[in-house]
């Protein structure tokens, strides 16, 4: 599964470096994000796109698994 | 005027959407020793626009400042809009913004065509609004910074709050929504947000709200305050706890750019949007069918936002409509209750 690692980023770039994940396609990704705006702004573009989100959240940080 | 700095690029967080969050703000504020004195009719106590001090029976100065990172790249537009954003302030208290002080931060890629253009900026819309910059204070720092301490007048009898909502008045917006939401888009540099619209959302920012302050004096006017970093639920929790009543907020009269939905769906939001859902979401009462997207446009942190005006129905009708030629966005969003369980509804 890819991976995008979106730690240490502020908006918008996680939503950018996950745009630019999706835009290959796949049916599942996971992307690790550490703030909230960033969980929230990338769960917005994965549903968006039409993937469903979830998140499991260890130590302040957050990974998002995306379906579709 | 393109130049090869761009402004923000070298700025962590865009205009007001740098403002710390209120919540914090408060806890910050707190405890500390201050003189009281009755002449300050407005001040500290309050999370109010401005500050006001009574000098005579027909006078009070009212002092504010604000400045931020820039939000656009052309240095000439991010001093206008810097400036207007700061002047907008005593607008909001209904006051006349008479003299001003440059507050700046020059980083050092900048260079002095580009400082220049900033302060241009400034000096043109301090023009615009009959202010007078007698000065200010420049320094070097890490990001560029830019705006204004801005002192006016106003009648001690007039002075407008956040603090005076009255139940059966109606709420008056005078700019769109949307713009911290649509430039966090534009910042992506994917071509979401076309130059037309980046033209647009430049124009709105830098327009002055004194057309809007020169027609609400004219009315029996409660309450105001203007719309910036703390979004319209942030600001109008404020008016709402100020004056102990409910607002209401018509979600489907509230003006915002349309093309801020597609983009708050996709994630394009402000961190200061969520800040701004910290503070106030949890008084907010969602009655209606209200989208996430239409939620995070009403949480985004505007940059030199509008005035929302609180005013008995009937002369709101009447002012709205005096405002229609010169500010034709200004549009009434909402009622004002007795105090219910939630400070804010949304319809």
């Amino acid at each position: 599964m890819e991976r995008v690692d979106a730690r240490g980023l502020s908006c918008p770039e996680p939503v950018i470096l996950t745009r630019k994940a999706l835009l290959g396609g796949a049916k599942e990704y996971e992307v690790l994000v550490d703030n909230v705006t960033s969980r929230e702004n990338v769960t917005r573009f994965a549903e968006h796109a039409g993937y469903t989100v979830t998140v499991t959240e260890a130590g302040g940080e957050y990974t998002l698994s995306l379906k579709k | 005027m393109e130049t090869e700095v761009r402004l923000t690029k070298l700025a962590s967080c865009a205009g007001c959407g740098a403002k710390v969050g209120a919540g914090t703000l408060c806890q910050l504020l707190e405890g500390f020793q201050t003189h009281t004195d009755p002449n300050l009719i407005v001040g500290y106590d309050r999370s109010d626009d401005a500050s006001v001090y009574v000098v005579s029976e027909h006078q009070a100065i009212v002092q504010t400042t604000d400045f931020f990172p820039p939000i656009v790249d052309d240095p000439f537009l991010f001093g206008q809009i810097a400036a207007a954003n700061a002047i907008s302030d005593v607008y909001a208290m209904g006051g006349e913004p008479k003299l001003a002080l440059n507050l700046m931060c020059v980083a050092d890629s900048m260079d002095d065509v580009t400082v220049r253009e900033i302060l241009r900026g400034g000096y043109s819309k301090a023009y615009e609004a009959g202010v007078i910059i007698s000065g200010g204070h420049t320094i070097h720092g890490a990001e560029p910074i830019y705006g204004l301490a801005v002192t006016g007048f106003v009648d001690p009898t007039k002075v407008l709050t956040n603090a005076g909502a009255r139940p059966g008045d109606v709420l008056i917006l005078t700019k769109k929504l949307g713009v911290g939401i649509l430039t966090t888009a534009g910042k992506a540099d994917i071509g979401l947000v076309s130059e037309d619209l980046m033209q647009r959302l430049q124009l709105q920012m830098a327009t002055l709200n004194k057309a809007a302050r020169d027609v609400m004096v004219k009315y029996p006017v409660h309450g105001c305050t203007d719309v910036t970093g703390f979004s319209l639920m942030g600001h109008s929790y404020e008016m709402a706890q100020g004056s102990g009543c409910t607002l209401h907020i018509q979600t489907d009269r509230v003006p915002f750019h349309p093309e801020a939905t597609e983009m708050a769906e996709m994630g394009f939001i402000p961190a200061g949007a969520y800040r701004n859902r910290e503070y106030a979401g949890r008084n907010v009462c969602v009655a209606g069918n209200v989208t996430r997207a239409m939620q995070d446009i009403l949480y985004d942190p505007q940059t030199s936002g509008g005035l929302l005006i609180s005013v008995p129905r009937e002369a709101g009708e009447r002012m709205l409509e005096e405002m229609h030629n010169e500010v034709p966005d200004a549009a009434m969003i909402g009622y004002v209750t007795e105090k219910e369980d939630a400070d804010i509804v949304l319809e």
